[in-house]
């Protein structure tokens, strides 16, 4: 995602407070000096890694689901669900909880971070309490995707440029507004995920009541969810004795 | 009027469909009970190979020959159900998954048990949580029914089965970056072979299937291969969940048999177009595949009906537009989607679709000449065949498509957006006498225009010097 830094930030004469723009969520470690997370190239140890006791059963339990083992013995195949799990807990893929994950995993921290670094939904930067991805893809597009985006920008004061190359929070921080490629439901067009829920077809001022029911706590948009659908061609009974007289399941 | 034919999505608008009481209240589950306890393994492998089914994920490879190049030996085997779908315009298999999960699950401990598979893996794509959730509770529900874990029914049968989510990047969808994704890397495809039935996740024979796939396996058990051979045609038998969607007035997915026409999906199904649009061009599977235009809606929609005309069925995902559509910024915008995916391993792919976004922009933006288009089909040609996987081919495909069947449209485009941006830059010069701050480049220079405006002619395609024009570059 595009860095929350001004682009003429200098970071080695910023004072503490600079390292945090205006109406972002605060990193904490910024303000108050970040304890050193030692070297990204070796696999932390237990006993110098401070876990809480519950994202440490959360992350075994993963490991233990995996058949996998390197010949150290590390279960990587569990890399991206930990990362969810980390990303779930701390809001975004903190260096302290790719730390604490890496150390239950028994991997490097450099590691973890080359495989979050590579996948869009895994961010490596505070993202805000909400997440609004509105797909901009062909059909989406077609249908208007760009001007939903437009709307939701001009909403939460998101910057629309950022937006549209990997995602923008909005003025006060809470909302990552981004537009994203196919999100697989073009039948929604114009569609968004919010908060990892689908929404669609809406139009742009949709954007606005979202916006205000996701600040107000409230939920989003009952009607136009993409589980109160039913399927395209209704509810279609075929008389076709091929189908009817299949044994199969479905009967 | 076009009638669906539903067998994956029958009865799925009832939601207990996707809850395990519920499937089987519809006769879920009994062909797996019946499989475990009196047929043998090469029965189900021969009769999906007879059945003909091909893969539902894009490549349309025979899913029974996949299966019978698994080693007949004792190590370890994986099954991988491709629940990746990111393909633009592909949106089937999350609603085979919402609607009705069992049906996979069923197929999936069937096609483990044909051939002798221990671990089987979904690998669903980050964006689809809910999806996700309701595959996570339709696990549990089959670990709970005995149908999932040590000594399935009492067979003797092992299978262990875990969903996996990705976290949003569209190469995952190619089988081996698949495999690598879920072996926790960063999504890069293989080199093949060796091919993933012979050494893949773990170094061990993986079967790798789409969701679809998987949903038709109990279907064809229950059924015989003849049975399934009845829908459709020759070369492509069986029913397809199929997406329409785009400029039509009732976009969503439709389970016809292989082989109707376009012309009923499109206008029979899905309403055509929107009042007063005509159809300009469609992709009919995915973004990948070269577009097509209304003179080819008669056209079986099948396997080999697509491939003669030139194009491909891909994951059966028809989108369609209309005569407001530009195409020049829908090559675009297939572009910088492909440019945005590309996992950056291979040079050809890696480049290739980050300067023909670069070109396509500048075509939108009035800033090319109609050579350009020429060194479009160039780079085209240099993606295609040249990378480890068909990520780079997925772009060429479409864009020279595109280029080659509206030449005119991007020549018009090209001469236009060069126009308005001229008469702009005139506008602009003429401000100047007003007093407004006109920068150097747009100075009028001899003759009374400026540098700025001179380009703009020339880029216009008007005005260039002969030695340019029709010579080689």
């Amino acid at each position: 995602m595009t860095p929350v830094m001004p682009s003429d930030f200098d970071p080695e004469n910023a004072a503490p407070e600079d390292f945090v723009s205006p109406g972002l969520p605060v990193d904490e470690a910024n303000t108050t000096g970040r304890v050193p997370l030692g070297d990204p190239e070796k696999i932390p140890d237990p006993a110098d890694v401070e876990i809480p006791e519950d994202l440490r059963e959360q992350i075994q339990a993963i490991v233990d689901k995996y058949p996998d083992r390197d010949h150290k013995g590390s279960p990587k195949s569990a890399a991206i669900p930990v990362l969810w799990i980390i990303q779930r807990r701390y809001g975004w893929c903190t260096p302290e909880g790719i730390v604490q994950a890496a150390c239950v995993m028994q991997v490097t921290p450099a590691y973890l971070e080359s495989v979050a670094t590579f996948y869009d939904l895994l961010r490596t930067s505070p993202q805000g309490e909400h997440q609004v991805l509105v797909c901009t893809n062909l059909a989406c597009w077609m249908r208007g995707g760009d001007e939903l985006l437009d709307a939701f920008c001009e909403k939460t004061g998101a910057d629309r440029e950022a937006a549209g190359h990997g995602g923008a929070l909005s003025a006060d921080g809470q909302v990552l507004v981004s537009g994203f490629e196919c999100l697989g439901a073009c039948d929604l067009a114009p569609m968004a995920s919010v908060d990892e829920r689908y929404f669609g077809p809406l139009e742009n001022a949709d954007a606005e009541t979202i916006v205000d029911q996701l600040e107000a706590g409230e939920e989003v948009l009952p009607e136009k969810a993409l589980e109160k659908r039913g399927l395209a061609g209704g509810v279609a009974e075929s008389s076709d004795p091929r189908v009817t007289e299949g044994k199969g399941p479905n009967r | 009027m076009i009638e669906e034919t539903r067998v994956l999505l029958r009865h799925a608008e009832d939601p207990k469909m996707a809850t395990i009481s519920g499937y089987e209240s519809y006769g879920g589950y009994e062909t797996l009970k019946k499989a475990l306890k009196e047929i043998d393994p090469e029965w189900i492998v021969g009769e999906l190979e007879e059945s003909g089914l091909r893969g539902r994920g894009g490549a349309g490879f025979s899913m029974g020959k996949k299966v019978s190049f698994l080693p007949h030996t004792d190590d370890a085997k994986y099954l991988c159900c491709n629940a990746d779908e990111s393909e633009p315009g592909a949106f089937k298999d999350r609603e085979l998954m919402q609607r009705n999960p069992h049906q996979l699950i069923e197929g999936m401990i069937i096609s483990s048990f044909a051939a002798g598979i221990g671990h089987a893996f979904i690998f669903i794509r980050g964006e689809y949580d809910d999806q996700a959730d309701v595959l996570d509770r339709a696990v549990e529900e089959a670990y709970g029914a005995g149908y999932l874990g040590k000594n399935i029914l009492g067979s003797g049968f092992d299978l262990e089965l875990v969903v996996h989510r990705g976290a949003g990047a569209y190469i995952c969808g190619e089988e081996t970056a698949l495999l690598d994704a879920l072996e926790g890397k960063r999504g890069n495809p293989r080199l093949k072979p060796p091919f993933p039935a012979v050494q893949g996740l773990y170094g061990g024979p993986t079967l790798i299937n789409n969701v679809e796939t998987l949903s038709n396996v109990s279907h064809i058990v229950a059924n015989g291969a003849d049975w399934f051979k009845g829908f459709g045609t020759e070369q492509s038998p069986g029913t397809k969940v199929v997406s329409v969607s785009g400029c039509v007035k009732r976009p969503g997915n439709y389970e016809v048999e292989l082989g109707v026409t376009l012309r009923d999906l499109i206008f029979g199904l899905a309403g055509g177009p929107l009042d007063g649009r005509e159809i300009k061009a469609f992709y009919p599977g995915g973004s990948s595949s070269p577009v097509l235009t209304p003179a080819e809606l008669d056209l079986p929609y099948s396997f080999e009906a697509m491939a003669e005309a030139g194009s491909m069925l891909g994951s059966g995902s028809i989108i369609v537009a209309d005569d407001s559509v530009s195409i020049p910024r829908m090559a675009k915008r297939t572009s910088k989607f492909y440019r945005h995916e590309s996992c950056g391993k291979c040079t050809p792919c890696r480049e290739g679709t980050s300067w023909t976004d670069k070109m396509l922009e500048r075509v939108v933006n009035g800033e090319a000449t109609p050579m350009d288009l020429d060194i479009i089909a160039s780079v085209q040609n240099n993606i295609m065949g040249n990378c480890l996987c068909v990520l780079g081919d997925a772009m060429a495909m479409p864009v020279s498509s595109m280029v080659k069947k509206f030449r005119d449209e991007f020549e018009e485009a090209i001469a236009s957006e060069a126009s308005a941006a001229w008469s702009a830059s005139v506008m602009e010069s003429a401000g100047a006498q007003s007093g407004r701050y006109v920068p150097d480049s747009q100075q009028p220079g001899p003759g009374g225009e400026s540098p700025e405006v001179i380009r703009r002619k020339r880029l216009a395609g008007r005005e260039i010097p002969s030695a340019m024009n029709g010579g080689g570059y």
